[in-house]
């Protein structure tokens, strides 16, 4: 007690040169809490996003299909099992049947997955119902990711080209019904979506598909041979990855400013061990053991980092509540790294987050502190008073 | 062992490694010094003075022979159990004051108090008591920068006295104090000694201080060559 209330005293007492290293830790603090709190709300985001979108309460793939690999979707389709028919018709699952095709915007030649799947689902948050509506070609909705690269607007027509079971070319008019707005790659880039009934007649396949997105409410305990279920281990292990990613790479910002405002302390100790020799001295001759005056020093220095966390509460809890309302807008055009990313993130903060990082934090510090203080028990008394050491 | 020899040294001898040898700073010294004295070592620079109250200070250990304060020999004690005795029985005064720059009067002075885990009321009490001593009671939130030297000596001494201490050992404290400020002092320090029995023992060249000693133990080269009641 008695240490930490000296060590306030003298680095109080030590005036500008302390304000300054607590504001910078104060300043590091809230930014590395922002930080983790932006991905971690990107990360919530992303599972909800995809949830939502993609992967609903989890897919059941039939055997063999790999959607790094197009390759696979020549043979990854066949028939549904009476089980699913009926878990589709209770609105439980929804299927979907994928094949390559190859799209010609404005004379260019574009490969594209051409996904079939039922209209009338309740599964995903595609608006499938407007391909119910009547046009004079066949009717495909599309992310707004492909409509801008292949520069498609509601309404266009564009010619499709595919193969169908038996690798027979043929080619029809699609014509653009909805542009959605998604933040899941995965259901937009590269990929138009059209009834699955129109890609099963013109691929030939009836009654099949590549896989099934399970309703979000809705757990698939059963078994069919050839089919596959996918949970969202699975499913959501790259983005995790990622993300994880995302984190560290983040991270070697901070770790490089944490590392500056650590030697700004380390520094300051040291040169105020070389400075107050006398006054370490004094604080033998008054009775102090090498060890009290040791952490008397480790204290003061750790200090820094407990004024910056409780002087950094202050702007930091209504700057990060501010932030949190607002959000974080992605600069155009920043890397998602194929992850789902909103325009604007807003953060997640946890209790544990806020824990971690101001531990951390001074954890550090005290360890900062402490190295250069333990010069001290190496001082003789009689030298220190004299403060004539080098 | 005479419990009225608050202090015993028995053959002390102080060598510093110099070179490739030792030069030898203390040489065999044997005084005692009894509670209640007003003793100082005199002697010219580099007689020893310093190295002498160092050890009897426990600062310093012996390098041969004892020295023995309140039963406690110096050279036997760790470095925690010297700290131990100098918080509560030892007092010291620095020529260049060594206040704490960052604390005000008050909180210089009530450090000691602090180490000793005294209560609140019971420091506050202590402090302005000793500052009564030395007739600052109307500085307590001034900081050292703001003293004069005097004022800071005599806040140095509120300090080595708030605990009351058996024994106050001064290393040249008048060397930087003007005559007029050097007998305030000294005037103080001899109230002290009278009215609480404290023993001190001063090393210096001061002759305005040797006026007021008591007894004057003269060092040369290491060795006591008089030792008188005056
Ligand atoms: N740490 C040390 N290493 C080597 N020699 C030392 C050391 N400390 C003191 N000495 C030597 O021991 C001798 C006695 O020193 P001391 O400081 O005790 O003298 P003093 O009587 O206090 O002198 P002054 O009146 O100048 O303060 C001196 O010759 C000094 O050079
Ligand atoms: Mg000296």
């Amino acid at each position: 007690m008695t240490a930490i209330k000296l060590a306030l005293r003298n680095l109080i007492g030590a005036g500008l040169r302390t304000w300054l290293s607590v504001i910078v830790l104060a300043f590091i603090l809230i930014l590395i809490i922002w930080q983790y709190a932006i991905i971690d709300g990107w990360d919530k985001m992303a599972i909800r996003d995809m949830i939502a979108w993609e992967i609903g309460g989890g897919q059941i793939w039939t055997e063999g299909y790999d959607p790094y690999d197009p390759f696979t979707l020549e043979d990854s389709h066949r028939a549904l099992p009476q089980s699913f028919i009926d878990d589709i018709e209770k609105g439980n699952m929804a299927p979907i049947l994928i094949t390559q095709a190859s799209i010609y915007p404005e004379g260019r030649i574009m490969s594209i997955l051409l996904k079939g799947i039922d209209p009338s689902q309740q599964v995903s948050e595609l608006p499938t119902g407007k391909l119910l509506e009547e046009y004079d070609a066949i009717p495909a909705i599309i992310g707004r990711a492909m409509a801008r690269d292949s520069k498609l607007n509601i309404g266009d027509y564009t010619t499709v080209r595919w193969r169908d079971v038996d690798g027979t070319f043929d080619a029809t008019e699609l014509v653009i019904a909805d542009i959605f707005k998604s933040d899941v790659p995965a259901v937009d880039n590269g990929q138009m979506w059209i009834s699955i009934d129109n890609l099963r007649e013109m691929t030939q396949m009836p009654g099949e598909a590549t896989l099934i997105v399970t309703d979000q409410d809705y757990t698939w305990t059963g078994e069919e041979s050839g089919w596959v279920l996918k949970d969202y281990d699975f499913l959501l292990k790259d983005m995790r990855e990622m993300i994880r990613l995302k984190k560290v790479g983040g991270s070697v910002f901070y770790i490089i400013l944490m590392l500056l405002a650590m030697l700004a302390i380390f520094d300051t100790q040291v040169l105020s061990i070389f400075r107050r020799q006398k006054e370490i001295g004094t604080y033998m001759a008054m009775g102090m053991t090498r060890g009290q005056v040791v952490k008397l020093f480790t204290v003061e220095g750790a200090m820094h980092s407990i004024l910056a966390v409780i002087l950094g509460a202050i702007p930091g809890i209504p700057l990060l509540y501010y932030l949190a309302r607002v959000g974080y807008s992605m600069p155009a055009g920043s890397d998602s790294m194929g992850l789902p990313i909103a325009e604007t993130i807003y953060p997640a903060y946890s209790v544990g987050l806020i824990l971690s990082v101001m531990i951390l934090v001074i954890i550090t510090t005290t360890i900062v502190s402490f190295l250069p203080s333990r010069k001290i028990s190496r001082m003789k008394p009689t030298e220190a008073i004299k403060g004539k050491l080098q | 062992m005479n419990n009225s020899h608050i202090v015993i040294t028995e053959g002390l001898v102080k060598h510093y490694p110099i070179g490739g040898g030792y030069f030898t700073a203390l040489d065999g010294i044997d005084l005692q010094f009894g509670t209640g004295e007003f003793a100082g070592v005199v002697g010219p620079s580099g007689s020893g003075k310093t190295t002498l109250l160092n050890i009897i200070g426990s600062l310093d250990s012996p390098s041969e022979g004892k020295a023995v304060i309140l039963d406690q020999s110096v050279g036997e004690l760790s470095q925690k159990q010297a700290a131990h005795l100098r918080k509560k029985y030892l007092g010291f005064i620095f020529q260049t004051y060594n206040l704490l720059p960052v604390y005000t009067v008050f909180e210089n002075v009530e450090f000691p108090l602090l180490l000793l885990n005294m209560s609140v009321s019971d420091r506050r009490k202590a402090v302005l008591d000793a500052l009564e001593w030395v007739g600052l009671n109307d500085k307590i939130k001034s900081r050292p920068a703001q003293l004069s030297g005097g004022e800071c000596q005599r806040v140095a001494i509120a300090r080595a006295m708030v605990k009351k201490p058996r024994l106050v050992l001064a290393d040249e404290p008048t060397a930087n104090l003007d005559a007029a400020n050097s007998h305030h002092i000294l005037q103080t320090m001899e109230k002290l000694n009278k009215d609480l029995d404290t023993t001190f023992i001063f090393a210096t060249h001061d002759d305005k201080v040797i006026k007021y000693l008591k007894r004057k133990i003269t060092l040369e080269d290491g060795k006591v060559i008089k030792d008188e009641i005056t």
